[in-house]
């Protein structure tokens, strides 16, 4: 049985509105299917529901504005099908348009934050250790989890707004302590691996892969750079598999041992992660081979950081690639925005850089070539790409990328 | 429980995830399918090409299967089928599953289609059955073979 408080009654019996009621009766609905006996109140929420996927995720979201609706707690939002800060990039018919940026547009009108990013964490809006959010969008999630210690489930389709729109989620799965233990270790054998981008995503890659919807604790993983090493373990984690928490032992916030990890508890299963299980994971990513010809750079799946462009930026400056082989960037509209303050992004156009918000360069139409090769430092870009625009993907470090931009073709671990 | 019926008819009591009456036709599924990447919503055609079912079309039968199963997405796949009337009649599941609920009760709000979904015992039914889902006592789900 769920046991209801009596503002959840309250709304559940339409005195906050017809919005309210209607996310209270789903949310219900969908605690009992989980099998929640009580909701939680949580801090905030993210969504993931500006991806126009037909007419049902306008008309839910039409109606609740209809009704009302409007969130109780901080909200942001995922990325959308559009590019609204740079509408010329996007190559879409007036038809798609049109309900395109609608979606976007009515999530605004419940309350919703503008900031259209699949890096929430990356905004003034990321939540603390141990808070309770109900969040969409995978690497969001795995990240919250993961490298915050926030607490989510994986939320996603309609529910994460009636979330927002209720200020709750129901107590189960990731927002309750015990359901947090690893369970899969998965051990870096070879003890002098580089800190590199690519073996964070390698690792994500083989981790999501086994792990499933289980909690992996990686051991042997080297201190990452900074957090956007991490960012790209769990978004290729998340890819691979349904991992929505994953420890790393003397790196994540709940894992400063592997005891800790596992709840003083024994691994159900061990795998041990060889330099060749990275060599052969990495080379997947990669459907051709060094010297193909190439026709764009994407970087910034999850949304590029405001670190990733200060390494980025020197890195242009220094290989001064022409304008032949365009370098997309994915980046939040906030962090766009403090670069341009900055005027960070002064001449940079000069060397290809074309920096696309609040969507991304695979889930709709922007690059100007599908014809050919595009470069990524992304797993997670690297790995859905080719289904979703049809594109052959190489993949690399960000240096390589840029340095194979420059020459215009895949050219990888030149010195 | 299922039960037999001196005229052959089996009925089973189930929950309701969401309450609804339907008949149709059973199609009955031996793995889960995930309506998102694995159901046209323009025609019901079952489309996942690793799915034992694939070139099927779930559109207007009572669909029986153990659970449900991936992405969040399907909860979106399944209410635009609804509002397309490419979905089932009816789903039967062995487990809840929160992804099909929520995309079942999200048609109900928007459309005023009820697509009832039910979990019960799917043993014995066999694709081709003609099935009902009622609504029996105690807002239990009853599920027979007419």
């Amino acid at each position: 049985m769920l046991e209801l408080t009596a503002d959840d009654q309250s709304m559940l019996h339409g005195e906050q509105g017809s919005a309210a009621a209607a996310a209270m009766k789903i949310l219900v609905a969908f605690a009992k299917a989980v099998g929640a006996r009580k909701l939680l109140d949580i801090a905030g929420a993210h969504i993931d529901g500006c991806l126009y996927h037909g007419q049902a995720s306008l008309d839910f979201v039409e109606r609740l504005i209809e009704g009302g609706g409007r969130v109780r707690v901080p909200t942001t939002l995922n990325v959308g099908s559009f590019d609204l800060i740079h509408p010329a990039l996007v190559k879409m018919p007036p038809s798609q348009e049109a309900p395109a940026r609608r979606l976007m547009k009515a999530h605004l009108e419940l309350g919703c934050q503008a900031t259209f990013t699949c890096a929430p964490y990356q905004t003034r809006f990321r939540p603390g250790f141990g808070e309770q959010i109900a969040w969409g969008e995978s690497n969001a999630i795995v990240f919250a989890n993961s490298v915050i210690g926030a607490r989510t489930n994986r939320y996603g389709d309609f529910i994460d707004l009636c979330c927002a729109l209720t200020g709750r989620a129901p107590v189960w799965g990731l927002h309750l302590t015990e359901n947090r233990r690893g369970q899969v270790l998965f051990e870096l054998i070879n003890p002098d691996l580089e800190p590199s981008d690519s073996l964070f995503v390698s690792v994500g890659l083989i981790v999501g892969q086994v792990s499933g919807d289980r909690i992996p604790v990686i051991s042997g993983l080297p201190q990452p750079r900074d957090e956007d090493q991490l960012k790209a373990l769990g978004a290729a984690a998340a890819t691979t598999g349904a991992v929505a928490l994953f420890h790393a032992v003397g790196i994540t916030p709940e894992a400063n041992t592997l005891e800790e990890a596992f709840h003083g508890m024994a691994p159900d299963e061990t795998i041990r992660i060889t330099r060749a299980d990275i060599g052969q994971a990495l080379a997947r990513l990669s459907s051709v081979a060094d010297g193909a010809s190439l026709v764009a750079v994407s970087l910034g799946t999850p949304h590029f950081s405001y670190d990733e462009w200060m390494r980025l930026l020197p890195l242009l400056r220094e290989v001064a690639p022409g304008r032949g082989v365009p370098i997309y960037v994915n980046t939040g509209r906030a962090t766009l925005t403090r670069l341009q303050d900055e005027g960070a992004l002064a001449g940079m156009d000069a060397f290809g850089l074309i920096p696309v918000a609040d969507t991304c360069t695979y889930v709709t139409d922007i690059l100007d070539r599908l014809d050919g090769v595009v470069m990524t430092n992304s797993g997670k870009w690297a790995y859905y790409a080719p289904g979703n625009i049809g594109v052959s993907v190489a993949f690399a470090d960000m240096k390589d990328c840029i340095r194979s931009a420059a020459v215009g073709h895949v050219a990888r671990g030149t010195p | 429980m299922t039960r037999s019926v001196e005229t052959g008819l089996v009925e089973r009591t189930g929950t309701f995830q969401l309450a609804g009456e339907a008949q149709g036709s059973a199609l009955v599924l031996s793995q889960a399918l995930s309506f998102w990447g694995g159901v046209d919503v323009e025609t019901g055609d079952i489309i996942d090409h690793s799915h034992p079912d694939l070139g099927g079309n779930v559109a207007g039968k009572i669909l029986v299967m153990p659970s449900g199963r991936g992405s969040s997405s399907s909860s979106s796949v399944l209410a635009e089928a609804i509002r397309r009337g490419t979905a089932p009649a009816g789903i039967i599941l062995e487990r809840p599953d929160p992804i099909l609920a929520v995309g079942a009760i999200v048609a109900e709000f928007l459309y005023e289609i009820s697509m009832p979904l039910v979990v019960c015992e799917i043993a014995g039914i066999v694709s081709g059955d003609r099935i009902a889902i009622d609504l029996g006592e105690d807002a239990q789900a009853t599920v027979s073979t007419i």
